[in-house]
């Protein structure tokens, strides 16, 4: 991580744009003294092509900006009130001319800004699944990524992986050039899931799931953390992560197989419980179905899960007049893979029910498990 | 951290609701200190105020007062001394930071941290910033234009005690109990009773909601003021551009406040009701309160920093002794900046898994507005152009203000890149941007403001020794502060935290951490100059009234100015109202005045507010027969004060005659 040297984008800069090299001029006392601007000097595609973006807006901002600074430094000198050479005009404050390129002047700058935001912003939209290793290698057609789920627990980090059926606690780890795609969530609070090296931050928020496709290119150890303030134990929800070569990879897939502790719905729910500065765990099995009952706040047994309160939600009011509480003799229903408890479940809603759905039906979704209102 | 089913640990008294001795931090011994200096302070300024006789003079004359000029002096000193708290707090992380490296825990817990930086964004803001902004408006724009109070004096009154109201519950909260430990928008979960059931959170809420109607009812006036109390000839588009501001400004409060009043009430109900709207299960939905929390706070920062902007248009045009280049121009860069100030607020999550298109569309929004924050820029520095620029403080902090502001604005439109956002949000990049534009626009912008007013307000200039000293120690101490947090945002560090493991990035926050301390510096010069200028305020004493040379309305009656502001309502024919009376020899009449219906003084803004101090205590410790005693004591005396009557007299004609004589004669002084 503290890698003290020439930053490497100094290097391949391409000479038809000497206006970055005028920004890599500008940032490079700091960057000598103060070792790594990881944000400047990343080591994963996405993250690169994010501090590409960076320099190439700053650098079009600063053709506006540095004039405008000369200009209130020079009038600010030329026309102070001493120096009686200078015009003074007291009543002249309006010049067509002079509006239309004050105007148009910061709009044209920005027209090109917001023509590399939309692509940019398409392109690296972190759901977007990756189409390159770097700028010269395309991902070969049927690659399959990485998967990884990742939960952000009370303070520290849930890495699971489904293809290997092994979780590891406050560490990550993947191959070199082959691209990972996240899923996140949350146990409890939010917490932002970043690693600059590798790619932008994402939030990973308690009963919601986002994703994030990212590449790392160099092997190494770099360090990632939760950016979003997430209570008292905030600091330290730090972990290492690991760019391995394919035999390392495979090397450290076996190790964590060998780890004789089970991610069960029970050992998660120690693990959910709030701690701090947390050393690595590693577990050799993982439940199926875990992270999706992270997402749905049902791994507890005897919750509902969020997926089955929605879909009974959009239910049908014919299938409602079978739910406790109605008077009406009661039917077994169908289990849902996502429910631990035998509180039950509606079956899927179709498509068509939801229009079936009028003011006559009463809010039946309630479950016994739910607090009343 | 609770997890999430636990209810809330307290013993409910009936008595003392929630509240037990173990609620006094006596195990923090900082805050032990803290409270002694302060007791000991206050007690000192209580005994003084009793020995010399004050009390009277000050309910009298200032506390009941709802002359718009008193008021805005007391909202500026309620920002000021809330500034010293505020600024407590940044020394504090400031010093947290420089010295947790290491296996270091530094010297704060996190429980004193976290409640360390959400009261200084939140004091900032609320009780720093907002009660300058309006302070200036109250004081300068019924003056601006012609006016000789606001739209309803005794509402203004109101909103001032409410605001002060506020800012003592949070006050209160550190040393009864502890404020918020959530970051300064208290977004849920983390604010929900689960994660966060302590006073904390209940103290920021009930703080917020009670200053809220301060600040609401506060802009409802000065819209009311500006739309219907200028002088005869005064159209809309020949007011003094800071009024122009000041409307937007106010547009902006009255329609993004109720937005907060709204999303905080939901969150009471989340904390006090059992309510699901914010909640993790049963349907609740966090992302509406992120949205909600920030469909107000982006506009909140326009409400900050537009009344600024025509702060700096008087200043730079006054000390050019020139008009404002681009009059038209800059009223409509203020529209253009109002409406759009409603269509970015998504800027602040792109990170939370919004689509591109989604993000694109705020990105560019985003960047739309600096066109017409440019357009002003270059309207500036096209009024210093063949002007006769004199550098005087509030000039030398307008220059400050155009170079930094432009920096601050810069990386603002970078941030705005949603892929560059991806990599600097929540990162000390974003941090030093925000301080970059708060302390560069607002905070500069205020310090303008006061050395330009101050002659206005009390009839002697500001000393300029210390001033200039203040001056150079804030602006060297803002760039000392924050470009090392840039710095550290490129090296991937985020906000918020209290320990760190790189011993490389210590260096950075250790000159962060000077350049806090000289800002501290330049705070104590600051305060030394209105020491000095006050023991000095004969040798710097104006008669004029008008000792800029000034434009606009203001300066053309005495400092400070009578009860009435204006013997005669000024009639105005030009946009710069006061230089050309001016220009056209305008003769000061010294005869013939009238009698002035004034508003009358009242106490009825003092005692709701203290009752509504009374409700957020009872409400937040869960006393509830405090609670209600309160808001019943708040309806009876709001209905009571419907029944007063006595609620305008005149001054006499001998009053107006014999001060206006006595400006008449001091002027004759001035030119013999």
């Amino acid at each position: 991580m503290s890698q003290c040297s020439t930053p490497a984008y100094l290097a391949p800069m391409p000479a038809r744009r000497p206006f970055k090299r005028l920004i890599a001029a500008a940032l490079l006392p700091a960057l000598l003294s103060g070792c790594d601007l990881v944000v400047m000097n990343p080591m994963g595609d996405v993250a690169i092509q994010q501090r590409n973006l960076v320099i190439f807006a700053l650098a079009l901002m600063l053709l506006i900006v540095i004039p405008v600074i000369a200009l209130v430094a020079l009038f600010a000198w030329r026309y102070r009130a001493s120096n009686t050479d200078a015009r003074y005009e007291p009543d002249w404050d309006h010049s067509t001319q002079l509006e239309l390129v004050i105007w148009s002047a910061p709009l044209l700058i920005v027209i090109a800004l917001g023509a590399v935001t939309w692509t940019g912003t398409h392109l690296l939209d972190p759901y977007r699944p990756l189409e390159r290793l770097d700028a010269t290698r395309p991902v070969a057609a049927g690659t399959k990524p990485l998967q990884v789920q990742v939960v952000a627990l009370d303070w520290k980090w849930l890495f699971i992986y489904p293809e290997y059926g092994i979780a590891t606690v406050n560490e990550l780890a993947a191959p070199v050039d082959r691209p990972i795609q996240f899923r996140l969530t949350s146990s409890s609070v939010m917490n932002a899931f970043y690693v600059p090296t590798l790619a932008g931050m994402i939030y990973a928020m308690p009963s919601m799931e986002t994703n994030l496709h990212a590449v790392i290119n160099k092997p190494g150890n770099y360090a990632g953390f939760s950016a979003n303030y997430s209570g008292a134990g905030f600091s330290g929800m730090r972990f290492r992560f690991h760019g391995l070569d394919d035999a390392g990879f495979a090397a450290w897939v076996a190790q964590n197989r060998k780890a004789p502790l089970p991610l069960s719905r029970a050992n998660y729910l120690k693990l959910e419980k709030p701690t701090e500065k947390v050393p690595v765990i590693r577990f050799g099995r993982v439940q199926p179905g875990l992270f999706d009952a992270v997402v749905n706040q049902c791994v507890r047994p005897g919750t509902t899960c969020m997926s089955d309160m929605m879909r009974r939600d959009v239910g049908d009011s014919a299938a409602m007049t079978h739910m406790p509480g109605m008077g009406m003799p009661q039917r077994p229903r169908p289990q849902s893979p996502l429910t631990t408890s035998d509180a039950g479940a509606a079956p899927p809603a179709k498509p068509a029910d939801i229009r079936q759905r009028g003011p006559a039906a009463p809010d039946q979704s309630r479950t016994p498990h739910q607090k009343p209102l | 951290m609770a997890s999430p089913m636990t209810v809330s640990p307290f013993a409910v008294s009936p008595l003392f609701g929630r509240f037990t001795l173990e609620s006094l931090p006596l195990h923090e011994p900082i805050v032990v200190a803290t409270f002694v200096a302060v007791a000991l302070g206050g007690a000192a300024l209580l005994a003084a105020l009793t020995k010399f006789k004050l009390w009277g003079y000050l309910w009298k004359e200032w506390f009941t007062s709802v002359d718009h000029k008193k008021i805005g002096i007391m909202y500026m000193i309620l920002g000021i001394v809330m500034l010293l708290r505020g600024f407590s707090d940044a020394i504090m992380m400031r010093l947290q930071q420089a010295i947790a490296f290491g296996g270091s825990e530094g010297y704060l817990n996190a429980h004193h941290y976290d409640q360390v930086f959400t009261a200084h964004g939140v004091i900032m803001i609320f009780f720093v910033a907002m009660p300058i902004v309006t302070g200036l408006m109250n004081y300068v724009v019924p003056l601006q234009i012609g006016a000789r109070d606001v739209s309803f004096p005794f509402l203004n009154n109101f909103s001032f005690w409410m605001t002060a109201s506020g800012a003592v519950l949070v006050m209160m909260s550190l040393f009864v109990g502890e404020f918020a430990q959530t970051g300064w928008l208290a977004m849920p979960p983390l604010s929900g009773i689960a994660a966060s059931p302590g006073v904390g959170v209940d103290y920021y809420i009930w703080a917020l909601q009670i200053a809220g109607v301060g600040t609401l009812l506060s802009g409802v006036n000065l819209i009311a003021t500006i739309v219907k109390m200028r002088a005869p000839g005064m159209s809309m588009m020949k007011m003094p551009i800071f009024c122009w501001t000041s409307l937007c400004t106010n547009i902006l409060i009255v329609a993004a406040f109720p937005v907060l009043t709204a999303v905080l009430a939901l969150l009471s109900l989340d904390r006090y009701a059992g309510t699901a709207f914010f909640t993790n299960t049963l349907g609740g939905n966090p992302m509406m309160y992120v949205n909600l929390i920030w469909i107000w706070g982006h506009p909140e920062v326009y409400i900050l920093i537009l009344p600024m902007f025509g702060v700096f248009s008087e200043v730079t045009s006054t000390f050019s002794g020139k008009r404002l280049f681009g009059y038209t121009s800059m009223v409509y860069a203020t529209l253009v900046i109002t409406i759009l100030a409603y269509l970015v607020w998504l800027h602040h999550f792109f990170t939370m898994g919004s689509g591109a298109s989604v993000n694109s569309f705020f990105g560019i929004t985003t960047m739309i507005i600096s066109i017409p924050t440019g357009a002003k820029i270059f309207n500036w520095l096209f009024t210093m152009y063949r002007g006769r620029v004199r550098f005087e403080l509030p000039m030398m902090w307008t220059v400050a203000f155009m170079i930094t502001f432009t920096l601050g604005g810069m990386t603002g439109v970078l941030l705005a890149v949603p892929p560059a956002d991806f990599v600097l949000h929540n990162s000390l990049f974003l941090v030093a941007h925000f301080h970059n534009v708060i302390i560069g626009g607002v905070l500069f912008g205020a310090f303008a403001a006061i050395n330009y007013w101050w002659p206005k307000a009390f009839g002697f200039k500001l000393e300029t020794t210390w001033g200039k000293r203040s001056f150079w120690l804030w602006v060297s101490g803002f760039y000392f502060a924050f470009v090392p947090l840039y710095v550290l945002g490129l090296m991937g560090v985020t906000r918020r935290l209290r320990t760190f493991d790189d011993p490389s990035l210590q260096i950075w926050f250790i000159i962060a951490g000077f350049g806090a301390f000289l800002i501290a510096l330049g705070i104590a010069a600051m305060l030394v100059q209105f020491y000095v200028s006050i023991r000095d305020r004969e040798q710097l004493r104006d008669v004029t009234g008008d000792p800029w040379n000034g434009r606009t309305l203001e300066w053309a009656t005495s400092s400070p100015p009578p009860d009435y502001n204006f013997a005669f309502t000024p009639v105005v024919h030009d946009g710069d109202a006061w230089a050309d009376m001016k220009a056209r020899g305008y003769q000061r009449p010294i005869s013939g005045y009238r009698p002035i219906h004034m508003p009358s003084n009242t106490g009825t803004g003092v005692i709701l507010a203290a009752l509504s101090v009374a409700f957020g205590t009872g409400m937040i410790w869960y006393v509830w027969w405090l609670a209600v005693v309160s808001i019943v004591g708040i309806l009876a005396v709001a209905i009571g004060h419907t029944f007063n009557y006595k609620r305008d007299f005149y001054i006499p004609v001998e009053d107006v005659t014999r001060h206006e004589d006595a400006r008449t004669t001091a002027l004759m002084g001035a030119v013999a």
